[in-house]
């Protein structure tokens, strides 16, 4: 399961950030950070593409020693990005995959919510407790 | 740097050559010898064959061979690789030992040299007893030698000496001394590569025939060290395919071996070792996949073989310096050729790098922490007797020990102890810093800007670490930008956080103001009671004082800081920091907003500056100051505390600069714009809140342009998405997010209170004099003065209309092209109020079309704004299109005196100018007079005198008259020739006498004049009656110069008896005239065709009837006679009576039907 996930808006900005454990969060922030240099680029290069044609999914973007990081990009260039434990050799592509799509159905959810102003910090809780499911359950 | 333990070796780094030494030169002294050795040693490039000279005197001693075991059986070895092995190989033991002579083929001497030649040879020989070494002599020759076969003594003497020094032919080779030395060296060397490349396979073959002897159990060590062996003189060999699967077979045996705490590091040295060459040689073989995917399984094997735990910092010095030298074989690959991508690129590996001398920091300050009084042991535990280990990666105070026990444990603890202490004094921080830098190099190349930042954070927190606090803060201050424009809070706050703590640390004091304005501002993610402290210290900054030192920072250096702070108060004068805050994130929002983006001159500007604190607790400003483009406004545009720092508390006035946390404070600026602005803009070029006093210290907020920061623009953008519904403030607080900044606005004159009217009779008629009447009148309360118009075409249109527009106050006459299109500033004098002038304005256009025309009217006027007397200049303007269009339609034609259309015209045979004049104007015009100007070409038969003079034409009439002329005969002209110019002189019928009469002058068109050779003319009565006679007189005109032969004849006519000569030839003599008469009797009434006269000329076949008919009459009106009229009455009645009867008949026909 997931270690870290996070939503970015367009301009790059997060909007959403969660990590598990928390004491070492900032850790996560610039892991999340970086890893946007990776999605910028991938961008650009499926910019080309058709737009209906084009993958959501980015894969993997860069693995470090102890994690791997995600990417997926919607069509509005909302980035989701997921930080994963290396070690955790059972999460195969297809399982990532879902996963973001779970987290894409997700944050649709919140962007169809009248009350949310898209661009502002998620604050759901309904996300919250979807990105929960998602997270690694340590304690 | 000077190596350190965890350096590879330089001989493991080197690429292997073939080791060959060369004795015999004396290079020293010998030109001869130099040369060979120059030859030899220079431009070793790539082309050359891979090979290390040395040389050496013929007597060296090579390192001695150790005797050669027979069996394996006893043997026990102490160890995997020996330190000096391959150095050994690569510097110390050749492959083959060259022996130089000088001696030719006809050397008179030649037993003598023979042998001395010998036994140099047996003399190295010697030396390398027990070596495979090869041995080969090279005769310098002083002579070209001839080609092999022709020199017979030459091949006997080579076989002789061959023999003298046992050598075989192919180890015997000659250099002759001429020009051609290089071509001679380079075969040579090729030569000897060959004989080098037998050796170390004869070496590979005899490594590999001790294997047979070993067994598993006791030689563990040697199967890596043998197979180590073999793949390194494979390398010599450059071999690299062999070198790389030995290599690789040398790694898995590494890994097979026993491992313990003893000797886990001798396994990692010598894995690392390996790894190394495998990775070494991967690049080599451009299989840059194969490299990393080895690297990637030497890190997964080895992460996690720490050894000790109280050496634990070794492992990771030892998992630094292996993704170091990983990173610099990737970079030295790309500088070959390779092409890195941005998610696998050197930087990462010198990232991971850094990342392990991180934590071989951390856990040398956990392990190494040991009391001061704690001495290093002496003797030195880490000394050996020859100064090196004897083996790769083992401990100096147990070299060749073998068992997993520890013999001597207080050994043991005082070599870890000797380890720990030096590790200490290693100065981390430098390696890390390194390794950072080199990763930002290489994410620089690679477009990885974020993760550049990144890295370059820890290179400012290590710099930090390592106090060197000024590069800290440059390179932080370099990177915050980036996450401040992306929004990245979390990270932002902890750069600055560290970023505060140097400047602490420095008292430095913009630094430390700077800082805390951030981490005090909305974009601070910190605690509040953080910020609160923060504040505090702010507050102490500015009061002259020392602030608090900033948590979690080294005892010794807040200790220097706290000094630092004291003399900095002690020194401090008046100082005041200017901190633009566009880049960053103050605790201090700002708007300002003009109340409207224009103001009239004569209403005061007012504006309101806006701002919110969001610190934590309130605060007070001293001074708050707006500045514009035009600095003559900053005066107004103040608001100082009146106080001083000390009497603060007792000023009532104190609320007005006191912010209250998360609370809009509103300012209102009100001042009177000058009247030279008007027209112009006035901007806000800047916002200065000052925070402090001047007098002490102070700090300038400065917001550019009408404030906002580095967040703003992203939180206007998000306030204007949302649809939010805001609460209602009390107070009738605005809501920070509804304030729009608007930092600029217009200044436009005062509203003028006149009216302007305009009164004219469209359209306009070219060239008249068109009469505008201008009426201003006066609304104003008080007199205007200095009233000016400016009327005329309004500017911006056709070019070509404004030089055929002209503009002028006098109507009496006809204005000229001097006059402008546009009269400006013409001064009308004062008006008292509702007072009203009137002003007659003339406007002639030259062309047809419609026009724009401007009529403008300024005055100043004296008013009061704000107690403050101006003169305002105020302007009313009004346009009004004008069409302009033709009086009259004037269409001109040539006809004959038939009132025939004519094509062309008869040489001076008379024909008539018709001239129309239709009105095309909807108001009434009155011809004055026309006037024809004829053409010399062109004579009057009678008066010209006009017809049509004061003659008036309502819309839609027309006038005509008519000009009889004649054009004397001229030569053939092309597109005839001008008759002149017809003029009308005329005038609006409604316009009054004084004004001018416009002339309208129509040029006429041109005639082609064609000449004949006879003109005939009738003379004859307008009207015949029947049986009446009709006397026609035909006249016949020669108009050549030649006599004409007529035949004339005319035929008879239903209509007509006559009596005349029927047929007749006769001659005209040039200019002469010929009279026919003829008697005509009508019989018949009504419009009847006369006899036709048909004249034929014998010289002019071309003239025909058709053109006599021009001339002379066809037909004529015959009437009754007198006497017929009764009867014609008679007979009209009575056949009215007839008609009555037959409709009677019909009737009652129609009625009996019907029945």
């Amino acid at each position: 399961m997931a270690v870290c996930v996070a939503v970015i808006a367009k301009e790059n900005y997060p909007l959403y950030i969660r990590s598990v454990p928390t004491e070492n969060e900032l850790k996560f922030h610039y892991m999340v950070h970086t890893s946007l240099d990776v999605v910028d680029e991938k961008i650009s290069a499926l910019g080309k593409a058709l737009v209906d044609q084009r993958e959501l999914y980015l894969g993997l973007l860069y693995p470090t020693e102890d994690h791997k990081v995600y990417g997926y990009v919607t069509n509005s260039k909302v980035k989701f990005v997921m930080v994963v434990d290396a070690s955790n050799t059972a999460l195969r592509d297809n399982e990532i995959r879902s996963m973001f799509r779970k987290l894409h159905n997700s944050y649709t959810d919140v962007m169809c919510n009248p009350f949310y102003n898209p661009g502002d910090r998620i604050q759901s809780r309904a996300f919250d407790s979807m990105v929960t499911s998602m997270m690694i359950q340590v304690c | 740097m000077s190596p350190t333990q965890w350096d590879f070796p330089v001989e493991l780094c080197c690429r292997p050559m073939a080791f060959v030494t060369l004795t015999g030169l004396d290079v020293v002294y010998n030109a001869v010898h130099r040369a060979v050795w120059d030859a030899f040693c220079a431009n070793r490039r790539a082309d050359r064959v891979p090979i290390s000279f040395k040389v050496l005197p013929g007597d060296h001693e090579y390192p001695k061979c150790r005797p050669k075991r027979t069996s394996y059986e006893w043997y026990i070895p102490k160890g995997i690789l020996k330190t000096g092995w391959m150095n050994k190989h690569l510097n110390l033991v050749p492959a083959l030992v060259v022996v130089f002579y000088e001696l030719d083929w006809d050397e008179p001497q030649w037993k003598e040299k023979q042998s001395e030649c010998a036994t140099r040879v047996e003399i190295v020989r010697q030396s390398l007893q027990g070596r495979n070494t090869k041995v080969a002599v090279v005769l310098i020759q002083k002579k070209t030698p001839l080609p092999p076969g022709e020199d017979v003594i030459a091949s006997e003497r080579a076989a002789a000496l061959c023999n003298a020094c046992e050598l075989s032919g192919k180890s015997l080779f000659v250099l002759p001394h001429t020009d051609h030395l290089v071509g001679y060296i380079i075969r040579l060397e090729n030569a000897f590569y060959e004989h080098a490349q037998t050796y170390y396979y004869t070496e590979i073959r005899r490594v590999k025939s001790h294997k047979e002897f070993l067994n598993k159990t006791t030689h563990q060590l040697l199967f890596v060290r043998h197979q180590f062996k073999i793949a390194f003189f494979s390398e010599l060999k450059q071999d690299t395919q062999n070198a790389l699967k030995n290599y690789r077979t040398a790694y898995n045996l590494v890994h097979e071996l026993r491992a313990h705490e003893t000797n886990i590091l001798e396994i990692k040295t010598m894995a690392g070792f390996i790894n190394y060459k495998i990775c070494r040689l991967c690049f080599q073989h451009n299989t840059p996949l194969d490299a990393i995917a080895q690297f990637r399984k030497h890190i997964d094997l080895c992460k996690k073989r720490i050894g000790s735990a109280e050496l634990s910092f070794e492992h990771a010095a030892w998992m630094s310096k292996q993704f170091q030298a990983f990173g610099d074989l990737f970079d030295e690959a790309i500088k070959l050729g390779l092409t890195a991508i941005q998610t696998q690129n050197p930087g990462f590996y010198y990232q991971q790098a850094a990342y392990y001398a991180q934590e071989r920091k951390q856990l040398t300050e956990t392990l190494c922490d040991h009391e001061a009084t704690v001495i290093y042991p002496s003797p030195d535990p880490l000394e050996t007797q020859t100064g090196v280990l004897d083996f790769y990666g083992q401990r100096s105070w147990r070299q060749g020990v073998l068992s997993f026990d520890l013999s001597d444990p207080e050994k043991e603890k005082v070599g870890v102890l000797a380890i720990q202490l030096k590790e200490r004094s290693i100065v981390h921080s430098e390696i890390i810093i390194t390794l950072l830098s080199n990763a930002v190099a290489q994410f620089k190349k690679y477009k990885c800007p974020r993760m550049k930042s990144h890295l370059m954070v820890q290179m400012g927190e290590e710099y930090y670490y390592a106090k060197d606090y000024t590069k800290a803060l440059k390179l932080l201050d370099y990177v915050m930008c980036d996450y401040r424009s992306e929004g990245w809070w979390t990270l932002l706050t902890s750069i600055l956080t560290t970023a505060l703590k140097c400047a602490y640390l420095m008292a430095q004091l913009k630094g430390y103001i700077t800082y805390s304005l951030e981490l005090l501002g909305r974009a601070s993610t910190l605690k509040d009671e953080q910020k609160s402290r923060i504040e505090k210290n702010l507050i102490n900054v500015l009061m002259n004082e020392s602030p608090e030192p900033e948590p979690d920072c080294d005892v010794l250096a807040v200790k220097t800081a706290q000094k630092l702070w004291a003399d900095r108060v002690s020194l401090a004068g008046s100082n005041v920091f200017t901190i633009g805050v566009q880049d960053f994130v103050p605790f201090v929002q700002c708007k300002a907003r003009f109340h409207a983006p224009s103001f009239h001159v004569d209403v005061p500007v007012q504006f309101d500056v806006y701002l919110k604190a969001d610190c934590p607790h309130p605060i007070r400003f001293s001074k708050l100051r707006v500045s514009f483009n035009n600095q003559e406004y900053n005066q107004f545009c103040v608001i100082e505390e009146a106080s001083k720092a000390g009497e603060v508390l007792e000023n009532l006035n104190q609320e007005k600069m006191c912010f209250v946390p998360g609370k809009t404070r509103k300012y209102l600026f009100k001042f009177v714009a000058k009247t030279e602005d008007v027209g112009k803009k006035i901007e806000i070029t800047s916002v200065d809140l000052i925070l402090g006093h001047e007098t002490g210290r102070c700090v300038v907020l400065n917001w550019q342009g009408g404030g906002g920061d580095a967040a703003s623009s992203q939180e206007a953008l998000q306030a204007s998405r949302s649809f939010k519904r805001r609460p209602k403030l009390p107070d009738n607080e605005p809501h920070w997010d509804s304030i729009v900044i608007q930092a600029s606005t217009m200044i436009i004159s005062r509203v003028p209170n006149i009216s302007v009217h305009l009164r004219h009779e469209p359209p306009a008629l070219t060239n008249e004099m068109y009469c505008l009447v201008v009426t201003v009148e006066s609304h104003e309360e008080i007199q205007i003065r200095d009233v000016k118009l400016t009327a005329g075409l309004k500017p911006g249109q056709d070019a070509n209309l404004t030089q055929k527009t002209h503009v002028t106050l006098h109507g009496a006459e006809l204005c000229d092209e001097s006059q402008p299109a546009l009269l400006t500033d013409v001064p009308v004098g004062e008006l008292h109020p509702g007072e009203q002038l009137e002003k007659m304005l003339y406007v002639r256009c030259g062309t047809v079309g419609s026009r724009m025309f401007l009529v403008y009217v300024s005055y100043l006027i004296n008013t009061t704004v704000e107690g403050k007397e101006i003169v305002c200049k105020c302007h009313k303007d009004e346009t009004v299109t004008i069409e302009t269009v033709f009086p009259f339609d004037v269409a001109v034609k040539f006809v004959s005196t038939k009132f025939e259309h004519l094509e062309r015209v008869c040489a001076d045979i008379p024909f008539l100018l018709m001239a129309d004049i239709l009105s095309a104007s909807p108001w009434a015009l009155t011809v004055v007079s026309s006037e024809l100007q004829l053409a010399p070409s062109v004579t009057p038969v009678d008066q010209l005198e006009s017809q049509v003079d004061r003659v008036v034409l309502q819309t839609g009439e027309s006038a005509s008259e008519c000009f009889c002329l004649r054009c004397p005969s001229v030569g053939n002209v092309e597109g005839g020739v001008a008759t002149g110019r017809y003029i009308i002189s005329w005038k609006r019928t409604s316009a009054m006498g004084d004004t001018p009469v416009i002339s309208t002058v129509i040029t006429l068109p041109h005639v082609i004049i064609e000449n004949i050779p006879l003109h005939v003319n009738a003379d004859l009565p307008s009207f015949g009656r029947v049986r009446e006679s009709l006397p026609v007189r035909y006249h016949l005109q020669n108009k050549t110069s030649l006599v004409q032969d007529v035949e004339v004849s005319v035929e008879p006519s239903d209509a007509f008896m006559f009596s005349g000569l029927k047929q007749i030839r006769l001659r005209i003599l040039p200019g002469t005239e010929q009279e026919m008469l003829y008697n005509f009797y009508p019989l018949m009434a009504g419009y009847q065709q006369l006899p036709s006269l048909n004249i034929n000329l014998l010289r002019f076949p071309s003239f025909t009837n058709q053109l006599l008919r021009r001339f002379i009459p066809t037909s004529i009106f015959v009437k009754l006679p007198l006497a017929a009229f009764e009867v014609l009455n008679a007979h009209v009645r009575l056949v009215a009576l007839y008609w009555t009867k037959l409709l009677y008949n019909t009737f009652l026909i129609t009625e009996s039907l019907l029945l």
